[in-house]
Order: C-alpha cells, then sequence, then structure tokens
C-alpha cells in the first residue's frame, strides 16, 4: 500500500521538469516540424474538402426548403457528436490512418460552412438579385458575379471558424496515431509527464490557429476591396 | 466478422455495464465531472456576466475570451492540468472543462444583459430603483432565457469534451474508446463511439426539452438546438466543436 507521502512524490517532482525549455525546442526540431507539417496537411484539406462539399449543400439547401430541413438537423446530429466519438466511428473503417483523422474533420467542417454559406447566401437582397436577372445575368453568372461576392463576408467568416475549430480538433486525431502537435501533447503526458514538450505541443496549437485566422483575415481584405473603400 | 455485430454484443452484455470500472461507473463518474465542472464556471461567470452587462463594460473583453479560447485545444488544457502538481484525475479534468465551459456563460450573460430595453432600465431607475435592484428585478428575468442558452451550450460542451479526459488517464466514457484502441478491439471501440454519441445527443436533447418547458408564453420556441453561424456570433457564442 502507497503510504501518503510516497503518493505525493510524483515522478513528475523528482527530476527538474520546467514547463519552457528551448533545448528542446532546438534538439527535437525535425520531429516538431513534422508533425506541424502533418497538421497543417490536415486542416488545409479538412476545410478544403469541406468547403468543395458545403458550397453545393448550401446551393441546394437554398433551393428548396424541402431538403433545407434534413439537411441542417443532419449536420445539427453530426455537430453534436463528441469527436473522439466520431473518429472512433470512422476508425473501424480507415484503421489507425490519417484518412480517419480527415474524414471526422472535414464532417465538422462542412456543418459549419454549410451554415455559413447559407447565411451568406440568404443575406443576399431579393431586388439585387431581381435587378441582376431583369439585366439578363443568367444563372450561373448570377451566382458567380453578383452573389458570390455578396456573401463573401459571410463565406470568410465561416471558414475562419472552420479552420480555427479544426486546428483544435486536429489534436484528438492521437487516438489513431494522427494527432499533428496533439502528438507531442500526448506523447510527452506519456513519457513521464514530459512538460516541455506538452507546452511545445500545445503553444504551436494556438499559434498555428491564430496564424492561420490571421491569413484569412487578410485574404478577406484583398478579396473585399469595396468594404475597405466603404469604411475608409 | 461484422463490427456492427460486435459492438452490439458488447453492449448487450450485462457484465460490461455493471462490473467495477464498467460503463454504469464510468457514465456516473463522467457525469459528476461534468456537472462539477459545469457548476463551477456558473458560480464564476454568471455574476461576472452580470456586472460586465450590466455597466456596459467590457464587452470587448467577452467577445475576445471567446474567440482566444476557440484557439486552445481542449486536449492541451486536459493535459496542462494533468501534468500541474494536482495531478491527473477527476479534479484536473474539472478545472480544465470549468475553463472551457465560462466563455459561453459569460457572453451569454453578458448579451443578455446588455439587449434588456434601455428604457426598461430607465423606468426602473426612475421608480427608485438602486443598482441592485435594477440588477436583480429588472434585468435578471429579461436576461435569464439567453443566460440559459449559455448555461446549456456550455453543458452540452462539457459533456461532450469529457471524453477527451480519458487521452490522458482521466475518467469518463472517453476510457472504453482509448481502452479498446489500445486492446485493438474494434468492437468495442464501435460501442464506445456508439455510448459518448448518445450521451451528447442526449444531454442536448433533456436540456433543450428543460429549456422549452421552464420557458412561459411567447417566449417559447421549439428550442432546436442550432449551430451558430459565425454571422451572428456577434448576438452569442459560436459552439465549439468538441
Amino acid at each position: 500500500m502507497l503510504s501518503a507521502a510516497s503518493r505525493n512524490a510524483l515522478a513528475v517532482d523528482a527530476a527538474p521538469n520546467p514547463w519552457f525549455d528551448p533545448s528542446y525546442v532546438t534538439s527535437n526540431w525535425d520531429s516538431i516540424v513534422g508533425y506541424l507539417a502533418e497538421h497543417v496537411r490536415l486542416t488545409v484539406a479538412a476545410v478544403l474538402l469541406g468547403a468543395l462539399i458545403a458550397l453545393p449543400l448550401a446551393l441546394l439547401a437554398r433551393r428548396s426548403r424541402w431538403l433545407a430541413g434534413p439537411v441542417l438537423g443532419l449536420s445539427t446530429l453530426i455537430y453534436t457528436i463528441p469527436s473522439l466519438a466520431m473518429f472512433a466511428f470512422v476508425a473501424p473503417f480507415t484503421g489507425l490512418s490519417a484518412t480517419t483523422v480527415l474524414i471526422g474533420l472535414v464532417l465538422y467542417t462542412l456543418v459549419i460552412l454549410v451554415r455559413n454559406f447559407l447565411a451568406g447566401l440568404q443575406s443576399v437582397p431579393a431586388d439585387v438579385r431581381e435587378a441582376a436577372r431583369g439585366m439578363g445575368y443568367g444563372a450561373g453568372r448570377l451566382l458567380w458575379q453578383v452573389e458570390l461576392p455578396l456573401a463573401l463576408p459571410a463565406f470568410m467568416a465561416g471558414l475562419r471558424v472552420a479552420t480555427v475549430s479544426t486546428v483544435a480538433l486536429t489534436t484528438v486525431g492521437v487516438i489513431v496515431g494522427h494527432g499533428g502537435l496533439g502528438q507531442l501533447i500526448v506523447g510527452g503526458f506519456n513519457a513521464n509527464f514530459y512538460r516541455a514538450e506538452i507546452v511545445t505541443g500545445a503553444v504551436g496549437c494556438v499559434l498555428l490557429a491564430l496564424l492561420a485566422d490571421l491569413l484569412l483575415a487578410g485574404a478577406e481584405r484583398l478579396l473585399t476591396p469595396w468594404a475597405r473603400r466603404a469604411r475608409a | 466478422m461484422n463490427l456492427v455485430q460486435e459492438a452490439l454484443r458488447y453492449l448487450n452484455d450485462p457484465y460490461n455495464w455493471t462490473r467495477d470500472g464498467g460503463i454504469l461507473d464510468l457514465l456516473v463518474e463522467h457525469l459528476q465531472i461534468s456537472a462539477s465542472a459545469v457548476l463551477a464556471a456558473m458560480v464564476l461567470a454568471l455574476p461576472v456576466g452580470m456586472l460586465l452587462g450590466h455597466t456596459g463594460r467590457g464587452g470587448g473583453f467577452t467577445v475576445a475570451l471567446s474567440n482566444v479560447s476557440r484557439a486552445v485545444p481542449t486536449l492541451a488544457l486536459l493535459t496542462i492540468f494533468a501534468v500541474t502538481p494536482i495531478g491527473f484525475g477527476p479534479t484536473a479534468t474539472t478545472i480544465a472543462l470549468a475553463v472551457f465551459a465560462v466563455p459561453p456563460i459569460l457572453t451569454n450573460t453578458y448579451v443578455g444583459f446588455r439587449s434588456v430595453d434601455r428604457d426598461i432600465v430607465e423606468a426602473s431607475r426612475a421608480m427608485g430603483m438602486n443598482a441592485r435592484q435594477v440588477i436583480l428585478r429588472a434585468e435578471l428575468p429579461l436576461a435569464t432565457p439567453l443566460m440559459m442558452t449559455g448555461v446549456r451550450t456550455a453543458a452540452v460542451q462539457v459533456v461532450a469534451t469529457a471524453t477527451l479526459a480519458a487521452l490522458v488517464a482521466g475518467g469518463g466514457l472517453g476510457r472504453i474508446i482509448t481502452l479498446a484502441f489500445a486492446q485493438q478491439n474494434y468492437g468495442a471501440v464501435l460501442a464506445g463511439a456508439i455510448l459518448v454519441a448518445l450521451l451528447a445527443v442526449l444531454t442536448e436533447a433533456v436540456l433543450a426539452a428543460l429549456a422549452w418547458a421552464v420557458t412561459p408564453g411567447p417566449r417559447r420556441r421549439w428550442p432546436l438546438p442550432r449551430v451558430r453561424t459565425a454571422s451572428d456570433s456577434g448576438q452569442a457564442v459560436v459552439a465549439r466543436p468538441r
């Protein structure tokens, strides 16, 4: 039986275990960059695939009220399922691979993006659409030249939320061994509570999310010069 | 081998439910951790949100807090608290989950107080109410529906993210999944996923029904939980995926 004293003396306390340790980062730079690269790959792929699937879904959902109900209802259900369960649902079929993580992440980004895309499309004023149609715009040109530019702010807002959320969620991919920087977080925990490794993973995730958000905000500014002019 | 059949066999075995550390034990632990995390967050966030909302200060702070918190992985905070001197276990898990439950409650309380009609506040002041009375008797009742939405969002999120504690030696239903992965028992993996997903959906449904039942009269709407779009993030918190 453990006495109270020996129970309090965790392995953590035996050796110095600093929260921040630059030497950890420098001596493990290659593996950190490797995990970072996987994290970025998964995030970019999940958001891009999610956007590619979400756009047609949002267009369909807008076209008929009859379709909008099931699409939105199903996406709410998907969003309620915890990520660990989602990966566990997918893993028996795709194994311990990055594909498992990607499928789970795409499902989440899809939900966020369908909502935002739909909100963006619905925010296009009806008389603007009417006027464009009166000027002879066909369905395709109407979408591309009138509706998409007007819906762009909502689209970009959705992309930003989806990207930041995906960066955070990717960490849960450790359950199948493909969690990007999450590998460092849980790896450090399993390596006798190695704090420097855990903090490196955690801070890396936060910085990556903030950087991605900043990049998308910049892209939005570049893509909507008219909004900047109106603000000035 | 049919995985779905294996999962159902796992769930159909009473021993898996009732044994020590079985499904029922884990479920109780899961709910205990979740309840204390939500309570702790409420104790902290409700008064602060009420005060900020009443004075109208700190709006930028609450929005920034909820935005930044979305960039922090739940797993990161769970792990970090587990390697503090607190040690891994239910306490560390509860603290980490409570931290993430604060932003939705705080933001919704703030927004709820801010969206009370200014005329009503003016009128109650003119009737001689002091600050405490204005808060408790005019603003609070009107802000309650939105505050409850915040608590609901937080509760569902906590129940869902509590599963992640199992990745860093915490308890709760997530253990079934992590353990089954370690044993490469994919039937049990699927069974654990079904249990965790079911618990999340049930929590959402029960809390939504509860909100519907306690909301009187015309404000009653079918409280189907909805994923908020970023465009109305000024109104309330965008739920974080779990």
